[in-house]
């Protein structure tokens, strides 16, 4: 796994030496001095920030750090109390999350959000845009609708098999494990045909076994030209996948980088890995004294 | 006891315009609770704007009894944005609570003396079906129709046959909008409205039209009513709004069929008890009055409403996997 996802990295995405806020090449999103309060708590100030373009890129950092917070924001689901950001050169402060998600920057949640008591098949339709059939009076008259309707579900069943969910596709959504919700919101939301995905925790909850296949999905859509913006707090995903690694801590971006080089800095071990991150749990917590004593 | 007449009392009650007028209403309440998650407790609060909307058009504004049926349609309309836009942007529970308030308020606007002239306050309104209006574009003969306990007069006829041809259309628009992708939409609205705005839908509007929609079905209950009644405030209480949730729930709320047989359900049961229970009472096997065993009706009811959702929350026709997996 490590080899070949080592192999694809992208490499050169920055101008300059990489410190937070750093330009990037070609950068899809930029943020700019976005401040969100709850009260006296500051949850994310961020004072410049840019996403490069076809690559995949982890927001990491200590649970508050203001990830979700941030991702919230600029999906348009919670609003700042001051800061621009734009998508594509598009200004989207202010603008409505549906509009954010039609534009082509589409997100998942870290508490899945699956639709439980429709089928898998319709919560992968329902993920389409632009079309014909959503119109209230358009919806009256089939003739309209039922072409488009059935291309969309050969995309969907296509993109099902990718995730091996298609022998689920007439059960409701209720009766997938947590694992397989993942993967349908992953594949929902590329109903989309997105631009930017922005996946946050995908791989909480989710068992070994399916680790593998989520992040061989999140490689294959870098592969197909999205870009990947991802919360993750699994570090080997993080390494193995990302391209680039933003670390946020107390709402601020605190370091940025390539993976390999931003792991090892101080400030990010300090934040976020803490100094037993190579060493066994059961020595943190002290809860198991042979091992340490062993290793003596 | 009389099992023949409590046995055609209740079969009568297989067909009464006020089982139509129900089972419109509860269509509209499948449309809001049902499929688009809207709990909508003022669902009396519609069907009283179609029916005074109606009476008054022709009442007061001498409209012809169809323009007077559109008129009280477009007034459930006005209605449902005057509720809508203030509270569809927020949680669930708040268009409860307001839903239930504004069939209030409208209930007691309509029962107040200010308005006499218009109203009719406590009285009502009648006579708009007359001289000219519904009853006269009746095209039956003069006669009696059917058999048995289904015999009825040229005029129970004509209301009969109005209130199936709309509940008919009503229903056939209701299954086609929740087959479409429309439908689809509005059920995932109900599963989870972050997650349909997250994929680029205009929830907002979606909640909108779904409680217009089911808001215009609430208004032709009232109206089909209003053809067979006079138009009272003392109808368009909070109870019925409770009734027509007991009849939604017995038949299914996610169903197209399930409000309708529901009803149906409902008032056959409800004319069996108002003809069985009296009778148990004058023949001592109840220890209570006649009186006190006509209202012993409603009590089985909230019982019933209680079971269903306790251990039926699907409802009869229901889908049996929804059982499963209740939130």
């Amino acid at each position: 796994m490590s080899n070949n996802s080592d192999s694809q990295k992208s490499t050169g995405l920055h101008i300059g030496v990489a410190a937070p806020g750093v330009k990037k090449v070609d950068p899809i999103l930029v943020i700019d001095s976005v401040k969100k309060s709850f009260g006296g708590l500051t949850a994310v100030d961020v004072e410049h920030l840019e996403i490069p373009r076809g690559a995949i890129t982890a927001l990491i950092g200590p649970n508050g750090a203001g990830k979700t917070t941030l991702f919230n924001l600029l999906t348009g689901f919670d609003t700042p109390d001051t800061g621009a950001w734009s998508f594509e050169g598009k200004q989207l402060a202010g603008v409505s999350s549906f509009k954010v998600a039609k534009m082509g920057q589409v997100r998942t949640f870290q508490l899945t959000k699956a639709l439980s008591l429709l089928t898998v098949l319709e919560n992968m339709k329902l993920g389409a845009k632009n079309q014909t059939g959503e119109k209230l009076l358009n919806s009256l008259f089939p003739f309209l609708w039922r072409k488009q309707d059935n291309e969309l579900e050969v995309k969907a069943m296509e993109l099902l098999r990718r995730f091996k969910l298609d022998a689920k596709k007439d059960d409701f959504a209720a009766s997938l494990s947590g694992g397989q919700r993942k993967l349908l919101e992953m594949a929902r939301a590329l109903m989309t045909d997105p631009v930017l995905v922005m996946l946050d925790e995908p791989m909480a909850g989710v068992n070994p076994a399916l680790t593998q296949s989520l992040l061989e999905h999140v490689l294959n859509l870098k592969k197909e030209g999205m870009t990947v913006l991802f919360v993750e707090h699994d570090m080997h995903m993080v390494r193995h996948i990302a391209d680039w690694v933003v670390v946020m801590a107390e709402g601020k971006v605190v370091a940025e980088g390539a993976p390999d080089t931003v792991m090892k800095e101080q400030a990010v071990i300090d934040a976020y890995l803490g100094a037993h991150q190579d060493t066994d749990l059961g020595v943190v917590t002290g809860r198991i004294k042979v091992i340490s004593e062993e290793g003596k | 006891m009389d099992w023949g007449s409590i046995l055609n009392n209740t079969l009568a009650g297989l067909l009464t315009p006020t089982i139509l007028a129900f089972a419109l209403a509860a269509l509209g309440l499948a449309m809001h609770f049902g499929f688009a998650g809207l709990l909508n407790f003022g669902i009396a609060g519609f069907m009283a704007v179609g029916a005074y909307g109606y009476a008054i058009s022709v009442l007061t504004f001498g409209l012809p009894w169809w323009a007077g049926m559109i008129m009280g349609v477009a007034a459930s309309v006005v209605f449902a944005l005057i509720m809508g836009i203030p509270t569809l942007r927020l949680r669930g529970d708040y268009l409860a609570i307001v839903t239930i308030a504004a069939a209030e308020i409208l209930r007691l606007l309509f029962l107040t003396t200010a308005f006499e002239p218009v109203t009719g306050s406590a009285d009502g309104l009648f006579g708009y079906n007359n001289s000219g209006g519904f009853a006269d574009a009746n095209p039956f003969p003069v006669g009696d129709y059917g058999w048995g306990p289904w015999t009825y007069n040229e005029q129970t006829l004509w209301m009969l046959v109005f209130g199936l041809i709309v509940l008919a259309v009503a229903t056939f628009l209701l299954w086609a909008l929740m087959r479409s992708p429309w439908g689809r939409v509005v059920k995932g609205i109900r599963e989870d409205e972050d997650a349909v705005r997250a994929l680029g839908k205009n929830v907002f509007a979606y909640k909108m039209q779904a409680l217009i929609i089911g808001g215009i079905f609430g208004a032709l209950g009232g109206i089909v009513l209003a053809t067979s009644t006079n138009v009272s405030p003392g109808v368009y209480v909070t109870s019925l709004t409770f009734f027509l949730w007991t009849a939604l729930l017995l038949g299914g709320a996610a169903t197209i069929f399930g409000p309708v047989l529901g009803s149906i359900i409902f008032w056959v049961l409800q004319a069996f008890l108002t003809n069985i229970l009296p009778a148990l009472a004058e023949s001592g096997i109840l220890p209570v009055s006649g009186i006190q065993a006509a209202t012993l009706r409603y009590v089985l009811v909230g019982i019933g409403l209680m079971l269903i959702v306790i251990y039926r929350p699907q409802g009869i026709f229901g889908d049996k996997r929804e059982m499963t997996f209740v939130k």
